[in-house]
């Protein structure tokens, strides 16, 4: 069976600066620079990375939300690529999006009921005699009072908001929902609720997730298969019980021994610390991205880019010197 | 210097603001000391009181619509009897603050090393330039800035996020303060510069001996940077031990909620998250007795002290815990599996 999303190749560059003499945009932002992925029915893939990893600017692309410069984005067999006007608006009910912070993704001189009912009277899936119905039943459904519909977005606190959200993405019946850091935003308590509740919906309605996070605990929680991104290329990915439990290329490796643990007794002299900061997307590093700031970089890392290799366990690293237990 | 009397010592301090919706009680009756050298950490959710607390240490943000009542004593000098004269010598030269932000801590029209110049001059009116341009650069070497001399004439926006920190650390230690309140210091950054950033302000306070405050929202800063913990609960303490004995045995209900909260890296499975229902309460209709009552597991019926007193600290096992349940509840809790 193809898998439900599957992307190949994206690119999307962004241009910076521009020469007064010639008009012409001096720099390139290379945000997402050749991401392939597949999402299956049901399944959600978590994408992390830190900022400026592009992880948000391919939550848009997937979304539609902005256009790719080259690649290809097939959902259920179609490419949606280069759909546009009503094509495009008829993807839209399979492919949602849950924003990041719920203070801004939500129209305050709307009520909860508005901004749920506006997808469904775009798409005009139910009738306005029915939409009063649907959205009280939405509300129910992510755990809101439904006789709050007529309350507007500054009456709710921010998990409360950010099921606003959710429920809104859920009103067309998508079978895939986009989640740009859903809970980044919300505290520790609140967060774990909300992350409850997208795995009951999944359960429950079988929606496949693409959940972007910069938080490798959560993402842990959540996903089934995990892709790690660096300077807008996916450095490794592969099914997230293999590769917590043993990640091969030294960014996940990095990354994943920075977390702070909310444990004592943890020896912070095992710690992988690395040395300055992302370099500008700009002008990233020849050969592996990674090189500036990785322990094992020798001369062939400057002089040639890795390539996702399978690494034997049906996971995927870039690394010259990918770390293997043998 | 009297070595038993504490170099900060917090009794009963109220914060609270005069709104057009009510009063809103910030901080409702804390009370806390802070040994010479030590590190502490201060947890909670949004809105718990934290950041008030803190700036009401230094006094910042005190308009006339604030109302703060209580005694902070450093060095054994209330703080809030100080005159505003006597308070600037205190800032920034006794007491410095990282702030969260490092964009919005810096200002942009000024050199890096200007910025830090000046936090130094404002104690010392009367040092040279070179004196200056001298204790600069060693500030910037310190804190792990590279080529120093060259970024001394940089300006914030040609550093990182994580570098704009380490330049707000700069600031924050040019006078050697006794006290370091870091409010939030790592949360506007990236999880590898975060432990750059933690790791620097630990070694930096080994080598100094001067005593830290960390505020965060964090567990795991925590665990890993402080020695005592607070955890605070709409304006309150609501637990306050050691790191070793509040990670081992939480006792405070909402504690324990936090840690099954957390979702931790080592753990794998997939099962839904032991969340704490409900939402934190508005601080303006705070309800009477314990302020978590209406999102506690383990409540005593309405009859019961949780509905009428606000719980103080008491001593249960090695925990301070401001919790009205009996004290064979709270341990018996406090070890089964989080």
């Amino acid at each position: 069976m193809s898998p439900l999303l599957e992307v190949t190749d994206l690119k999307k560059y962004f241009a910076t600066g521009t020469s007064k003499l010639l008009h012409r945009p001096t720099g390139q932002v290379k945000a997402v620079d050749g991401v392939s992925l597949s999402v299956e029915a049901g399944q959600t893939l978590g994408i992390v990375g830190e900022s400026g990893c592009g992880k948000s600017t391919l939550a848009r692309i997937l979304t539609r939300l902005i256009d790719v410069d080259s690649g290809s984005i097939v959902l259920n067999g179609v490419d949606i690529t280069k759909l546009r006007g009503a094509g495009l608006q008829k993807v839209r009910r399979d492919i949602q999006i849950i924003f990041q912070d719920p203070y801004n993704s939500l129209n305050p001189r709307h009520s909860a009921g508005q901004i749920i009912a506006t997808p469904m009277q775009i798409q005009k899936t139910v009738s306005k005699k029915d939409e009063v119905l649907r959205v009280k039943e939405l509300l129910e459904l992510v755990g809101l009072n439904p006789e709050h519909y007529n309350r507007f977005p500054h009456e709710f606190s921010g998990g409360q908001r950010q099921r606003i959200g959710i429920a809104r993405s859920l009103a067309l019946q998508p079978k895939i929902i986009v989640a740009d850091e859903p809970v980044s935003a919300l505290d520790v308590s609140i967060q774990a609720q909300i992350l409850n509740l997208l795995e009951d919906l999944q359960r429950d309605l079988g929606i496949a997730f693409v959940f972007i996070a910069h938080d490798l605990s959560v993402v842990r929680h959540i996903a089934d298969k995990v892709a790690v991104m660096y300077l807008g290329k996916i450095v490794e990915m592969g099914s997230s019980k293999v590769i917590y439990a043993n990640a091969t290329h030294p960014y996940t490796k990095a990354l994943m021994s920075a977390v702070p643990v909310a444990k004592t007794g943890t020896d912070r002299k095992t710690r992988i610390l690395l040395t300055g900061d992302v370099p500008s997307p700009i002008d990233p590093p020849s050969g592996c991205r990674f090189r500036t700031r990785c322990w094992k970089a020798q001369d062939i890392c400057e002089k040639l880019e890795p390539d996702l290799m399978d690494r034997g366990d049906g996971c995927v690293s870039a690394c010259h010197f990918p770390e293997i237990k043998a | 210097m009297n070595s038993k009397v504490p170099l900060l010592s917090i009794r009963d301090l109220q914060v609270s603001f005069n709104t057009r919706e009510g009063l809103v009680r910030a901080v409702d009756g804390i009370s806390f000391d802070v040994e010479h050298g030590e590190s502490i950490g201060i947890v909670g959710e949004s809105g718990s009181g934290k950041s008030v607390m803190v700036n009401a240490i230094l006094r910042l943000n005190f308009a006339t619509e604030v109302i703060v009542k209580g005694e902070i004593l450093f060095d054994g000098v209330d703080l809030l009897k100080l005159s505003e004269a006597e308070m600037t010598r205190i800032r920034g030269r006794e007491i410095a603050m990282i702030f969260q932000d490092p964009l919005s801590a810096l200002n942009p029209f000024y050199t890096v090393g200007h910025q830090i110049g000046e936090a130094y001059l404002v104690h010392h009116p009367d040092a040279s330039k070179s004196e200056v341009n001298r204790i600069v650069l060693n500030a910037l070497d310190k804190v792990g800035i590279p080529e120093a001399a060259k970024r001394i004439k940089s300006y914030p926006h040609e550093f990182s996020g994580g570098m704009r920190q380490r330049i707000v650390i700069a600031i924050a230690l040019v006078n050697d303060p006794k006290l370091l309140i870091a409010d939030e210091p790592t949360t506007a950054l990236d999880v590898t510069v975060q432990a750059q950033i933690l790791d620097l302000i630990q070694s930096l306070r080994e080598q100094s001996d001067s005593a830290v405050i960390l505020i965060t929202h964090d567990l795991g800063v925590v665990a890993e940077t402080a020695q005592r913990v607070m955890v605070m609960y709409a304006g309150r303490a609501a637990e306050s031990s050691t790191v070793t004995s509040l990670f081992e045995a939480p006792s405070h209900p909402y504690t324990q909620g936090l840690m099954r909260s957390v979702h931790s890296l080592e753990n794998s499975s997939r099962g839904s998250l032991k969340s704490i229902l409900g939402v934190p309460p508005s601080l303006i209709n705070l309800p009477g007795g314990c302020a978590f009552r209406p999102r506690c597991s383990h409540q005593l019926g309405d009859q019961s002290k949780c509905n009428t007193d606000k719980p103080e600290l008491r001593l249960v096992g090695k925990s301070n815990v401001a919790c009205h349940l009996p004290d064979e509840i709270i341990k018996s809790n406090s070890v089964s599996d989080v």
